[in-house]
């Protein structure tokens, strides 16, 4: 068995307003072993956001402990979270979250500046990382001249840039439409294969289906844990009608 | 330095997203610290117009008046006198005095046929000159002859020259005072307007023996004024300690006892006038600075409104592994360039404003450095100031918060 990358531990978190304690995560377990495509599905509610936040060093559980990669980050502060958030996290987010006014290259080059990395070295990194996501020839486009998938394959890039061992991806197909979504999804596979560790959050089930392994949250608690064959984006997308055909159609 | 750099970039391009909001902000900064400079420059150039027609009053000069010594309740009502032997024994006894003149001066009418002029008349020594800083500059001083004579000779002012003679110099021209026909010897080289706004060159000097005689009847040797001046001006208060002691012997009057004279240097006269003008400046440019102050707000107010517009940029730059302090440093920077954008601005519209003043009034304008230094410092200084409480507001979204802002 491979060694864990995310472990959760009888992690819980509360939201206290005037009116009620909201009980978002309830003691979950979770541990995620290097190289696993993980796919977080649930209804809105369920805890499934709550809990990519943990994971993603954006919030802090209530109680419980979180170690990523063997480092307990449960009690970091602020500064060390970003720092791990900068080291270890790639950020994928359902509306991009790109700068915008701002090119595919700057933006992409934004982990490594906070990084503290050199002009010369931040740009060579942010190319490669383009290269990777096939946007070599948009460098210098900005997000609104970028279509939706361009756009997303910015945001992968630059949660790529800084070689993570993990990257996190909230709902990214969730403004997408089929062909671009089984795109970004062929991309993930294919950086899942090179040996990037991958939660997703999604509420659609053909997109949890490429993941290897599917962990459905209900109330605050895992209801579902399960390893499955996952389905081939690559292939999926060789099964849609051509564009052209697509085009003609309508 | 890396980590600046970058955030200076940032802002840089922040600040040229939103062109007229930055603009009218630096204006605000522009406004404020002009207004700084150039009042204190006003201000300095002001004081050092007053300082410099002090000096050319001499800066030795100390006067001695008679001072009333009568307080309330005291029996004996001592008349204060002066008198001419007071002055001789000053330049005999005290070493730090170098010449002292009798000084007495009256109102009066000078009549030459049809036309009259009223003046200053004014009894004085053979030493007023020097002490005073006169000089004849046509025709000739008074001689040792006119002084123990009493001559009727008179010395005109050049306002007083042109009123009654107009183009003639008047010399050997007689001119009435009272009843009296005066001989016009010499005319006085002009002098111009005094600190306080008197024509020094409306008077008529008369030896101060003839001034007793003529003009203002008085006892023998009294005199109204001695002005004496200090072999040097480091001895200024040498000089002072010197008449005080020599005056109070003369007219016994006992060490705890009130003097029945008064000692006022020009010193003393130069340094009230230097803090009335720097406390007149401080209270101008603390007017002008609330308007450096208002500049300030306004990049508040600016910044303020950039993080809550840029609330989803901050959440992304936070996702991504920036720490509170790269949030932080990226917001005050924008501001600080915001303010020093306009401190800079402000300079030079203060360089432009003094260089108009300079063509309307004939006043000696320097450029305060001081006043530069403050201004933009206090520019800077502003942006950090009113920049730190958006930027801290920035450094403290909570990224999830921000992330999901619209």
């Amino acid at each position: 068995m491979a060694e864990p990358l995310i472990e959760l531990r009888e992690v819980s978190k509360d939201y206290v307003s005037e009116a009620a304690i909201v009980r978002a995560l309830r003691r979950v377990d979770l541990v995620v072993e290097r190289g696993d495509f993980v796919a977080i599905i649930g209804q809105s509610g369920s805890g499934k956001s709550t809990m990519m936040n943990i994971i993603g060093c954006l919030d802090r559980p209530s109680t419980g402990r979180y170690v990523l990669d063997g480092i307990d980050v449960t009690e970091r502060s602020n500064d060390a979270r970003a720092i791990v958030r900068n080291r270890l996290i790639g950020f994928i987010f359902q509306g991009f979250n790109l700068l915008a006014r701002t090119t595919a290259l700057e933006n992409v080059e934004l982990p490594l500046v906070y990084r503290g990395v050199g002009g010369g070295e931040r740009r060579r990194r942010a190319l490669a990382a383009l290269e990777q996501v096939g946007l070599a020839d948009r460098i210098h486009h900005t997000p609104n001249q970028l279509s939706g998938g361009q756009q997303q394959r910015v945001a992968i890039a630059r949660a790529l840039v800084t070689n993570p061992p993990l990257l996190l991806a909230d709902e990214p197909t969730g403004n997408l439409d089929t062909r671009t979504s089984l795109e970004v999804l062929e991309l993930l596979q294919r950086l899942n294969r090179s040996g990037i560790t991958i939660a997703l959050v999604t509420h659609e089930h053909d997109i949890a289906a490429c993941a290897k392994r599917l962990v459905r949250m209900r109330d605050g608690a895992i209801q579902i844990d399960v390893r499955q064959e996952p389905t081939d984006a690559a292939a999926a997308l060789a099964a849609l009608p051509s564009r052209e055909a697509e085009e003609k159609r309508a | 330095m890396k980590v600046f750099l970058a955030a200076l970039r940032i802002s840089l391009r922040a600040i040229a997203r939103a062109k007229a909001r930055a603009a009218l902000t630096v204006l605000g900064i522009l406004i404020g610290v002009a207004a700084v400079v150039v009042v204190v420059a006003l201000g300095n150039a002001v004081r050092d117009q007053v300082l410099e027609q002090i000096a050319t009053l001499g800066a030795n000069t100390i006067y001695v008046f008679p001072e009333d010594t009568r307080a309330s309740g005291a029996r004996v009502a001592a008349r204060p006198r002066l008198t001419e032997a007071d002055g001789e024994a000053l330049v005999r006894e005290a070493t730090s005095i170098a010449k002292v003149t009798p000084l007495s001066t009256a109102r009066g009418q000078l009549v030459v046929g049809e036309r009259n002029h009223p003046t200053t008349i004014m009894g004085i020594g053979d030493d007023y000159f020097d002490v005073m800083a006169y000089s004849v500059k046509r025709g000739e001083s008074f001689s040792a002859v006119d002084f123990r004579l009493k001559s009727k000779v008179v010395i005109l002012g050049d306002s007083v020259r042109k009123e009654l003679f107009g183009s003639q110099d008047g010399i050997g021209e007689y001119v009435r005072i009272g009843k009296h026909p005066f001989r016009v010897v010499g005319v006085l080289a002009p002098k111009g307007q005094s600190p306080f706004g008197e024509d020094q060159d409306d008077r008529v000097l008369v030896p101060i023996g003839t001034f007793r005689a003529r003009i203002q009847r008085s006892a023998p040797g009294r005199v109204q004024l001695l002005v004496a001046s200090a072999s040097d001006e480091r001895t200024v208060e040498r000089a002072v300690t010197q008449i005080e002691q020599i005056l109070r012997q003369r007219h016994r009057i006992d060490p705890d006892d009130r003097p029945d004279f008064g000692v006022r240097t020009q010193a003393e006269i130069r340094k009230s006038n230097e803090q009335t003008f720097t406390i007149l400046t401080a209270l101008l440019s603390s007017i002008a600075a609330i308007s450096l102050l208002v500049g300030g707000i306004g990049v508040m107010n600016v910044m303020l409104v950039s993080v809550t517009e840029r609330t989803r940029e901050i959440g992304i730059r936070l996702a991504i592994g920036a720490r509170e302090g790269d949030i932080l440093l990226q917001f005050l920077v924008e501001a600080v360039v915001l303010s020093t954008i306009g401190g800079l601005l402000g300079l030079v519209a203060a360089i432009a404003g003094i260089a108009v003043l300079r063509q309307i009034v004939d006043w000696s304008f320097q450029i305060p450095f001081d006043a530069v230094v403050l201004a933009f410092g206090t520019s800077a200084g502003v942006g950090i100031i009113f920049g730190f409480l958006p930027a801290r507001r920035a450094a403290r979204l909570d990224p999830i918060e921000a992330l999901r802002h619209e």
